[in-house]
């Protein structure tokens, strides 16, 4: 790794990072988790750029910032800016580039943050954009995963749900690629995984096994990502009535599972895991929102240049 | 009389292009890409050409120009088979195949209605993904689209 090779680089999308920038940024969220840095990123400021309400990933971009000594900006609110007057994405960008250090934007239309990036010199992180990437949430996965069951070689991850429209999952089978371990699609065939993702993982030498029988595949999973099925995926209510209920996580799938299975979920979950399975040792997808403190304050003081 | 006198006696140009091996249904969109019908010299078309390589091809010949680097790109995302002829003094003095460049700017559209580039006043950009078959990647949205999705502006 180049040293300082993260400062003014922009957090777009988990395909522009290897595997080693991956490790890197892992390995800087642990020590920061470690060993808190309360004046690390005193005197620089984030502008919040919100354009599609969220409350989890903007409060705890917020947070991370805070925990840094950092102070935000912003708004979650387009009505309240000149944006809604017809102001281009480009103008804001230049504008709020003028007077804070960093960019999170969160963006209902796809590429967003791609073109704030090219309209500003200083970093601009994705926190989300439409169905295309929320790297962030990519990679607070990856430190969970990491943290709670060791290594990403040899391991078995079983993705479930919707994984047609599921950007998570497309994004951490991406990151994942890139270490040598198993992935298992469950989902309905209406809902499955793009056979463009099976190609590429196929082609980097991923044992890939697609089901719709999560009863026979979860004895296999290290790893067990759960996704919700989402309404507004399906334009017919009766569609998504079929398909909203044909996984869930209870006790009874869990005692198919094997006794160390790590449960994770990106949250917010609608019914599709039970909350009697919280209080189980497999549960981990609380752990798995904190988390996302962590690798934020990680990507914020690596691309402001204040960590190496 | 062979075959290509006959051709030679319906169309032959002095100075100009003549772009060989299109796929017959490509035709016309490739007539309006490179906006034919303001053309200044004489164009000809011919279509449903027997091709071995094709099953049927067109030809298109355009007197008194050369394509821009611009136009051949189009051509390659429209007709990846077709072959460029420069004719010279009624001599085919130059014969290139078309090909991709690695990134395509401002003629294509995104077919992804919710991408920005759809959305705000901003050029489209794509990576063209290397493989048997054409497929574009928008730098923006980062969908992938194939060949029979792909629209020019
Ligand atoms: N002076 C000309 N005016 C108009 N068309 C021409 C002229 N000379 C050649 N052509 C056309 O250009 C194309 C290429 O000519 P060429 O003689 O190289 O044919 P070819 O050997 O069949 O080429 P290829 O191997 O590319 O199929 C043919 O469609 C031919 O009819
Ligand atoms: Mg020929
Ligand atoms: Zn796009």
């Amino acid at each position: 790794m180049v040293k300082g090779s993260f400062k003014g680089r922009d957090v777009l999308s988990i395909s522009d990072f290897s595997r080693e920038d991956l490790l890197h940024i892992l390995s800087v969220a642990g020590q920061l988790e470690k060993k808190p840095r309360p004046d690390l990123l005193k005197g620089k400021i984030m502008a919040s750029l919100f354009f599609e309400p969220s409350t989890r990933t903007k409060l705890s971009f917020a947070a991370s910032m805070i925990k840094l000594g950092g102070q935000v900006i912003g708004f979650a609110d387009v009505r309240t800016t000149s944006v809604k007057k017809g102001e281009t994405l480009w103008d804001t960008t230049k504008m709020v580039e003028a007077y804070s250090d960093v960019i999170v934007t969160r963006n209902d239309v796809e590429g967003a943050p791609r073109l704030m990036s090219e309209a500003s010199s200083i970093p601009v992180v994705n926190a989300g954009d439409g169905a295309n990437q929320h790297p962030t949430q990519t990679l607070l996965d990856l430190y969970t995963i990491q943290k709670e069951h060791g290594s990403f070689d040899g391991m078995t991850i079983g993705f479930v749900g919707d994984l047609k429209y599921g950007r998570t999952v497309h994004s951490l089978a991406v990151a994942l690629s890139h270490f040598k371990c198993s992935m298992h699609f469950v989902a309905p065939a209406a809902l499955k995984m793009p056979d463009s993702y099976i190609t590429m993982l196929k082609e980097k030498g991923i044992t890939v096994e697609e089901t719709d029988d999560l009863d026979a595949a979860c004895k296999h999973f290290d790893v067990l990502y759960m996704t919700r099925i989402q309404e507004e995926r399906f334009p017919d209510p009766i569609e998504y009535q079929k398909y909203k209920s044909v996984y869930k996580i209870d006790k009874r799938v869990l005692e198919l599972c094997k006794e160390s299975v790590k449960i994770m979920h990106p949250l917010p979950r609608v019914g599709e895991i039970d909350p009697k399975i919280d209080e189980t040792p497999n549960a981990i997808y609380f752990k798995q929102a904190a988390n996302g403190i962590p690798v934020r304050q990680a990507i914020l003081a690596l691309v402001l240049g204040e960590l190496e | 009389m062979t075959s290509k006198e006959k051709t030679l006696r319906i169309a032959a140009i002095k100075e100009g292009t003549v772009i060989d091996h299109i796929p017959a249904d490509k035709i016309f969109t490739i007539i309006r890409v490179l906006r034919l019908d303001k053309a200044s010299g004489s164009v000809s078309v011919a279509t449903n050409l027997p091709s071995k390589l094709l099953g049927k091809k067109g030809v298109v010949k355009i007197a008194g120009r050369e394509l821009t680097s611009l136009e051949a790109e189009e051509i390659a995302l429209l007709a990846p088979e077709a072959t460029l002829n420069i004719i010279k003094d009624y001599e085919v003095s130059e014969k290139r195949k078309v090909n991709l460049p690695e990134q395509i700017s401002g003629f294509v559209d995104c077919m992804n209605p919710n991408c920005i580039t759809n959305k705000q006043p901003v050029a489209t950009r794509f990576s063209v993904k290397a493989g048997e078959k054409v497929r574009l990647k928008c730098d923006y949205c980062e969908r992938e689209m194939g060949q029979k999705q792909i629209r020019i502006l």
